[in-house]
């Protein structure tokens, strides 16, 4: 029955994120807005910060996980702003899908736009910066256990705020801090992968995926509760 | 302390019905107001300048005389947020949303005193306002993170979806607080060597009794403004609660007041 039950959070998680993803391929909001804007970050880095090659090569994880967490920020906005017209909520919350399951659809919605946000980013960071990236393993191991973290932080904050009229500002003050354990995690991973000492590399990883499953495990719990008011 | 479900009672914790002062409240108001003058006395002239061992402190050893006993509040303040919170989601009554709210908003304070005397013991030790201690920099995002908590509970107008939604926040945001820590304290120490160790040396006598001292009036400091905090909190829950059914009864009086055309308007009044 156990089992039963998980198969059917899952089935829920697919439908809402594959809901999520069809938005996107008819809106194509991520690839016209979200892209174009971390881009744009990665450009506004290199005038704040002299467009001297050592400077930002050496800054380049911190900027590249920035521009990212900037970027999040934007996807949990817009994964909110799609189901809060016209009472959306209610429809999910009338439809019968589990609640855990919506939050885990929602997670997976915003992990996948930015894993494709965080590609194209590595390339403007590569090009632009003149970082060659090394230890490939380390750096896709790190992408993804931040990306989840991110994702799953994400989708509570973002269920947390997104009844409020205040949101839009709401969400960077509540969200932000919490996910500055990640932002170091992530930079330092890369930073160690760049200069090829993978050894911390992996301790920062670990703490990334550890920080991934707990927000996963907090939003499978909450997110009943905080869809119910949002 | 009272009760949070139970309210303003009789006897020593009756509450002015102009103020948020009870007898309780005076007495511990004249303790703290006492205990904090002997305070300043140990902690500025009795107790002897940190002299042992090579990174003693001097002087500025009684700046840790407040700075020890005010981040220990807010550790309390912010503890009691989170068990408040949770005895929310399990009961369900007004009184312990009262009471996280309460507990965050002084929190918040002692955090910022926290800062701030931690800040200005860095400035004279270490010459800058600003240095990324572990403790500082996760003292600086935790105070940021309840400042979210407060924003939260201001955005919110629905009292009972307020009180739920902050309640998981509150939650949420205790648990943070060791995930950021400690993030915070290895991302330093793999990138530097311990330099700026906060000296820490064994200390004892008066100086040890003034730091306890110091704790103890922390605490009590705290319960004062929690006493008087909280009380506000209740009082503007039945506000709220009660606002709108005086503003009716208001209206109808006027209505009845105005005759015919108030008689119509009472009907539509009631039907909305």
């Amino acid at each position: 029955m156990a089992e039963g039950a998980v198969g059917s959070v899952l089935r829920d998680a697919r439908l809402v994120a594959g809901k999520d993803l069809r938005l996107e391929w008819r809106t194509r909001v991520t690839v016209s807005q979200l892209l174009p804007f971390a881009l744009l970050v990665l450009v506004l880095f290199a005038f704040a910060l002299d467009p001297d090659r050592r400077i930002l090569g050496e800054a380049t994880p911190g900027l590249f996980w920035l521009a990212v967490l900037f970027s999040t920020l934007l996807a949990i906005q817009r994964a909110f702003a799609v189901e809060t017209v016209d009472g959306v909520v209610d429809a999910l919350r009338l439809s019968g899908l589990d609640p855990a399951g919506v939050f885990l659809g929602k997670a997976a919605g915003i992990a996948l736009h930015l894993l494709v946000v965080e590609v194209a980013l590595g390339v403007g960071v590569t090009v632009m910066y003149g970082t060659s990236p090394s230890g490939p393993l380390l750096l896709v191991a790190t992408a993804l256990a931040a990306t989840a973290g991110l994702a799953a932080a994400g989708a509570l904050y973002g269920v947390l705020a997104a009844g409020l009229r205040v949101r839009d500002t709401l969400l960077p003050i509540l969200w932000l801090p919490v996910v500055a354990p990640l932002l170091i995690g992530a930079t330092q991973a890369f930073a160690a992968a760049y200069e090829q000492a993978s050894g911390s590399g992996w301790r920062w990883c670990g703490l990334l995926a550890a920080f991934a499953s707990l927000y996963a495990a907090i939003g499978i719990f909450a997110f009943e509760p905080l869809l119910e008011e949002s | 302390m009272t009760s949070p479900t139970s309210g303003p009672s009789a006897g020593l914790f009756a509450v002015h019905p102009d103020g948020t002062a009870s007898h309780g409240s005076r007495v511990l108001g004249s303790v703290v107001l006492a205990s904090t003058a002997l305070f300043l006395v140990l902690a500025l002239v009795s107790s002897p300048p940190d002299t042992g061992g090579a990174d003693a402190m001097g002087e500025l050893v009684r700046i840790m005389y407040v700075h020890v006993p005010v981040a220990n509040a807010c550790y309390l303040a912010f503890f009691v947020t989170a068990f408040a919170s949770g005895m929310y989601l399990w009961k369900r009554t007004e009184g312990w949303d009262c009471l996280a709210a309460a507990s965050a908003e002084v929190g918040v304070v002692f955090t910022a005193l926290t800062l701030a005397t931690g800040s200005i013991w860095g400035h004279t030790t270490w010459g800058t306002w600003w240095e990324w201690d572990p403790r500082l920099t996760s003292t600086a995002l935790m105070f940021v993170m309840y400042l979210g908590y407060l924003a939260l509970r201001r955005a919110i107008i629905d009292p009972v979806s307020r009180a739920k939604q902050a309640a998981i926040l509150g939650l949420i945001s205790f648990v943070n607080v060791p995930i950021v820590h400690y993030s915070v304290e290895w991302w330093r120490s793999l990138h530097q060597q311990p330099t700026l160790t906060r000296a820490d040396p064994t200390i004892d006598g008066l100086k040890l009794f003034t730091l306890l001292f110091g704790i103890v009036l922390g605490v009590l400091v705290y319960a004062w403004l929690m006493l008087h905090r909280f009380r506000m909190q209740w009082a503007e829950a039945q506000v709220e609660a009660k606002g709108l059914d005086v503003a009716l009864a208001e209206r109808r009086a006027e209505a009845r007041a105005d005759g015919g055309l108030g008689g119509s308007l009472d009907a539509g009044g009631v039907r909305s």
